[in-house]
């Protein structure tokens, strides 16, 4: 197995030379819950922290995708590097997936400078955020200064995700009535920046407005999230976009507001790692040495109660021998 | 236990000029069916697009779709850049209206992996996919 980690040490290397195959099968790895992946991470740590993350969600077919494509030209042109992330929904049933949210950026297909990865949600409760954010550390360690994350918005998950980025756009659209009504709530809260796309079909301008009054009754806030009008297809107010990602940016680093909200994803992913370290330890403890049958038999028959079962169960497990395979 | 646990990744690709991807989409459907993760990019595409976005999406197989009768350019010079990418490895599918004779060439060649034709079964494909990738690299 030395050999093997070895190899790996070689993979964080080469993302750090610009690598795209190696950001690509680190991304893999993450994905996957290889058991590789913390020790890499853990070398990709220190190279974090420059790229500036920006959130896009909103409902299915909203336009996100062809947004991300246009936005992509700005930030081209601006000279910046670019990664994306763009998540699509697994399938429950099967835990297939159909990504296809490339189809609308092939215009940087082949742009070295922009990097395009797909993930499924695969279904596990806050294992698409943990998976999400640490594709995103590879990005970051691999030299993007800009990092897109598309998802659909739907579900508390994507809100998790949306926890990450640095600016969150939320795009809504005049059709099918997605007013703000209809908007879940804490979708609401997690904006920096609206955009009412498929500006070219009707209603957008009270789709504008209704979103300006919400905004204007919650009373004086610091950032007051602008509502832009975009027409994906076309580039329309895609610039403005990028001004507003821009303006909201400078708004957090001159505000010390950036460094607020870094600590707190910092004190989120701290919590996370020692909960999951405690888990897997649990676990493995369970696996390898205590006997859940016998419980699980006890209690069925009311021998015994979860509660206090549960107590003697911790008590059994030695959170503090040493640790191999996690090299924490 | 783990939710996340592997995933069979498929690029599935239509090079070249022809502007029907009906039967690109039936098999990308059918394989997410069968539990894979179905990248697809539409209409087409370049080699040098199919390869590219085979390596940034780290896929384990590329699946071309080529109804234009182009398969015996196409396929060699992806397979070729796959190679030189480092993605020798990758499984390799051609799928459309492939001559037997062509089919013979592109397999004896090593510029395909496997071939489909349109009156293929499904499972057929999916079984090939399944059997051939290791999806359990770790145990
Ligand atoms: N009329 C109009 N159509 C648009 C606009 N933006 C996108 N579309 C169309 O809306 C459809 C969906 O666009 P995508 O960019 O794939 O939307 P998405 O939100 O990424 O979709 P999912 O990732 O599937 O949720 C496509 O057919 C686009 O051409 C727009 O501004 N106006
Ligand atoms: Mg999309």
């Amino acid at each position: 197995m030395a050999i093997r980690g070895v190899l790996m040490h070689q993979l964080v290397k080469d993302l750090l030379n610009g690598n795209r195959r190696a950001a690509a099968r680190l991304i893999t790895i993450v994905e996957n819950e290889d058991d590789q992946k913390r020790s890499l991470l853990k070398e990709i740590y220190p190279h974090t922290g420059n790229a500036f993350i920006v959130g896009i969600t909103g409902a299915p077919g909203a336009g996100k995708s062809s947004l991300v494509d246009r936005l992509l030209q700005q930030i081209r042109s601006d000279g910046l590097t670019a990664g994306i992330i763009a998540v699509d929904p697994t399938s429950p049933f099967s835990g297939g997936a159909i990504l296809g949210d490339r189809i609308r950026m092939q215009d940087h297909a082949l742009d070295s400078a922009v990097f395009i990865r797909s993930m499924g949600t695969r279904g596990s409760l806050g294992g698409l955020s943990r998976s999400t954010r640490e594709a995103i550390q590879v990005l970051d360690a691999f030299g993007k200064d800009i990092i897109i994350v598309e998802t659909v918005g739907v579900g508390q998950s994507e809100v998790d995700i949306v926890k990450t980025a640095d600016s969150t756009v939320v795009m809504l659209t005049p059709a099918g009535g997605d007013s703000v009504q209809t908007i879940k709530a804490g979708i609401m809260e997690i904006a920096d920046v609206f955009v009412i796309n498929k500006a070219d079909l009707p209603g957008s301008d009270r789709s504008a407005t209704e979103i300006n009054m919400m905004l204007d009754m919650n009373g004086e806030k610091p950032w007051r999230p602008p509502v832009l009008s975009t027409v994906s297809i076309n580039g329309e107010g895609v610039n403005e976009l990028w001004l507003a990602l821009q303006e909201h940016r400078q708004y957090l680093e001159e505000s010390g507001k950036l460094l607020e909200v870094r600590k707190q994803r910092v004190r989120r992913e701290l919590t996370e790692q020692v909960e999951y370290l405690v888990k897997t330890r649990i676990w493995e403890d369970v696996r390898d040495t205590i006997e859940l049958d016998d419980l699980v038999e006890k209690i069925t028959k009311r021998l015994q109660d979860p509660y206090s079962a549960a107590g003697e169960l911790l008590e059994k497990i030695n959170f503090f021998k040493e640790d191999q395979g996690e090299g924490v | 236990m783990n939710a996340n646990a592997k995933k069979i990744r498929v690029l599935v690709a239509k090079p070249g000029l022809d502007g029907h991807d009906r039967g690109a989409r039936v098999v990308a459907r059918a394989l997410r069916d069968a539990g894979m993760e179905v990248i697809y990019t539409g209409l087409h595409q370049t080699p040098e697009q199919v390869v590219e976005t085979a390596l940034q999406e780290d896929v384990d197989v590329v699946g071309l779709s080529i109804l234009s009768g182009a398969h015996m350019t196409i396929a060699p010079r992806i397979k070729e850049m796959l190679k030189e990418k480092d993605m020798g490895d990758v499984l390799f599918l051609v799928g459309g209206i492939i001559p037997g004779e062509d089919a013979e060439k592109l397999l004896a060649e090593g510029n395909a992996d496997q071939i489909f034709t349109p009156g293929d079964p499904l499972d057929k494909i999916i079984n090939y996919i399944n059997g051939r990738v290791n999806i359990n690299r770790k145990s």
